[in-house]
């Protein structure tokens, strides 16, 4: 099926959802509401026309200041059977980073909404396991959102008298004889 | 005299695996709940080696960023390498020409026998093959000699340019590749010999980490690891990318989704890969290795060294990045591991403005406890080795 009669369809059986459809280089992006996200991918998934096997890629995107709802997530959704595409974006908006999960539908989806929580701070609602995945437990803040900096604070070089005078301090666990 | 029966106290055991392990192919932890010999709950945890190389493709022009994309599955750079140059050409809308395009599927194809190689070698080795690894490193290195003569780097290649490639090849080169291409089937049969009717091997490997169809799919598993479930699924045949449409290959496919069966697809596809190198040195058209497409492509080296204009324009290009097209693409290649996609918004500036990575080692990581739990602890070995991972793809 050709994508924009898929954007079609998806807007035909859940018109209120659908806000948007954009074409660029061939691939459509429809973009949605949030609120039925689990449904919407549920029925594009069950349905034998669209039959959308595979969860290709999950991920988040931060238009900080750009869009009036902060994040986004962006579902690549392939079909093996029927060979088409389609992209599903939904607005989440920064004061309530929560959406469902979609981890009912196809399993695939478990490391891919943790690493989007991990890096964005996005709340999967129904993941069965959400937990950061790349950066460690303790790990502060969410770094691929556009206000976490790329580099850390440059921390000046004390010199070497204060590197000796702190080796001397850390003598005490030495070995004792 | 009497005999007290005493009762026998069990208890689960709880190991960490990795991360400095050699069989974790990398900086892999598994925690793994034992029940005696049986694997009763195995947890993966990996970003030992997450780099943040998408937050730094954010702060980087198109590229620059490419050097980076060589750090994602370092055994296989090249193909990471054509995987990201293929994403941004479609950005930008531009093709590179013909002969630049048989090129990077040749040289995609040789990153493929070298990365499947070393998965052999190391596979094996896992389970108590020593003498293929000796073997598989031998042809490994005529690869990464060949890569030398054509680039000058062996592992971080970064060959394959926005547009094209960098350099021509030389006939030397060809010839080479060609006397390589020739032999290659008559190794694999030797890697044959001593592997696949093996009884060890197969009492190792043969309904052994067993994926369903349906639940590869539903995982969302690629490359080989899909396909030896019998999912003929292949990026080069789905996209036709490069030059995959105008070579004739097959897509080996397995049947039982064990590990057995995805040591035959990836042997198999081996044997595709060199008929595919074969007809692109058959093939090769003549013409530019670079796209005339001033406004996103660099300027010839020599020019820039000679001509004013051709300075100004290199300058620009190079500090303030090709300004994209904005609007947000996705495009995905087949490399050894799996789909490699890249995912690009940009905002018209000379950097994108989010760059995702779809990393099959990723995916293919989270599926180690649907693999292992229930299974020995012995064949966590053979399931690391199967899904064929490499760290520094899953960490990024």
């Amino acid at each position: 099926m050709e994508p924009l009669q898929i954007a079609e369809k998806i807007r035909e059986k859940f018109p209120d959802e659908v806000l948007d459809v954009k074409e660029f280089r061939e691939q459509v992006a429809v973009t949605l509401k949030k609120d039925r996200i689990l449904e919407i991918c549920r029925y594009l998934h069950d349905d034998s026309d669209l039959c959308f096997d595979y969860l290709v890629d999950l991920c988040g995107v931060d238009y900080f200041g750009k869009k009036e709802k902060r994040f986004e997530v962006v579902y690549h959704l392939y079909s093996i059977q029927r060979c088409h595409a389609i992209r599903l974006k939904a607005a989440v908006a920064e004061s309530s980073p929560e959406i469902d999960s979609v981890t009912a539908v196809w399993a695939g989806a478990n490391w891919h909404e943790r690493e989007c929580y991990d890096m964005f701070g996005i709340i999967f609602k129904g993941h069965p396991d959400m937990r950061r995945v790349l950066m460690p437990e303790d790990w502060e803040g969410h770094p691929l959102r556009k206000d976490y900096p790329v580099k850390g604070p440059e921390k000046e070089w004390l010199g070497f008298g204060a590197v000796l005078e702190r080796a001397k301090r850390f003598k005490e666990f030495d070995w004792q004889e | 005299m009497e005999q007290i029966e005493k009762p026998f106290e069990t208890r689960e055991l709880s190991i960490s695996m990795g991360p400095q392990h050699p069989a974790t192919h990398g900086v892999l932890r598994l925690a793994l709940n034992l029940d005696g010999e049986t694997v009763i709950k195995c947890t993966p945890h990996v970003g030992y080696l997450h780099r943040g190389i998408e937050k730094l493709g954010e702060d980087r022009t198109y590229f620059s960023a490419l050097p980076l994309t060589d750090r994602l599955d370092y055994i296989s750079s090249m193909n990471n390498n054509v995987g990201y140059v293929n994403a941004v050409e479609k950005l930008f809308g531009i093709e590179a020409p013909e002969r630049a395009k048989f090129i990077r599927t040749m040289v995609a194809e040789m990153g493929r026998i070298s990365s499947h190689i070393i998965w052999l070698g190391t596979h094996v080795l896992d389970i108590g093959a020593t003498t293929p690894f000796l073997y598989a490193f031998r042809e490994r290195e005529r690869i990464l000699d060949l890569f030398e003569t054509l680039c000058g780097a062996r592992l971080t290649v970064s060959y394959p340019r926005i547009g094209g490639v960098r350099n021509d090849v030389s006939q030397e080169f060809l010839d080479e590749l060609y006397e390589f291409v020739l032999e290659f089937p008559a190794r694999m049969d030797d890697y044959e010999t001593l592997v696949t009717e093996n009884r060890v091997w197969k009492k190792r490997t043969v309904g052994i980490g067993v994926i369903s169809s349906e639940d590869a799919v539903n995982w969302g598993l690629t490359g080989g690891m899909l396909r030896g479930s019998g999912v003929n699924y292949d990026v080069r045949k789905h996209a036709l990318y490069d030059a995959y449409g105008r070579v004739e290959f097959d897509v080996p496919l397995g049947k039982n989704g064990d590990c057995y069966d995805r040591y035959l697809v990836r042997i198999g596809e081996m044997r595709q890969a060199n008929r595919i190198i074969k007809q692109c040195i058959e093939k090769l058209p003549t013409g530019h290795v670079m796209a005339d497409s001033p406004k996103f492509t660099l300027p010839p080296k020599d020019m820039v060294l000679k001509d004013m204009e051709h300075l100004i324009h290199h300058f620009v290009l190079i500090t303030k990045g090709p300004g994209a097209p904005e609007g947000e693409i996705y495009s995905a290649t087949e490399v050894p591991k799996g789909e490699l996609g890249f995912y690009f918004v940009s905002d018209g500036a000379g950097k994108p403005y989010r760059m995702k990575v779809r990393a099959p080692s990723f995916v293919h990581a989270s599926i180690l406890p649907k693999l292992c739990e229930g299974g020995l602890v012995a064949d966590v070995i053979a399931n690391i080795g199967t899904i064929d991972i490499v760290l520094g793809e899953c960490d990024r």
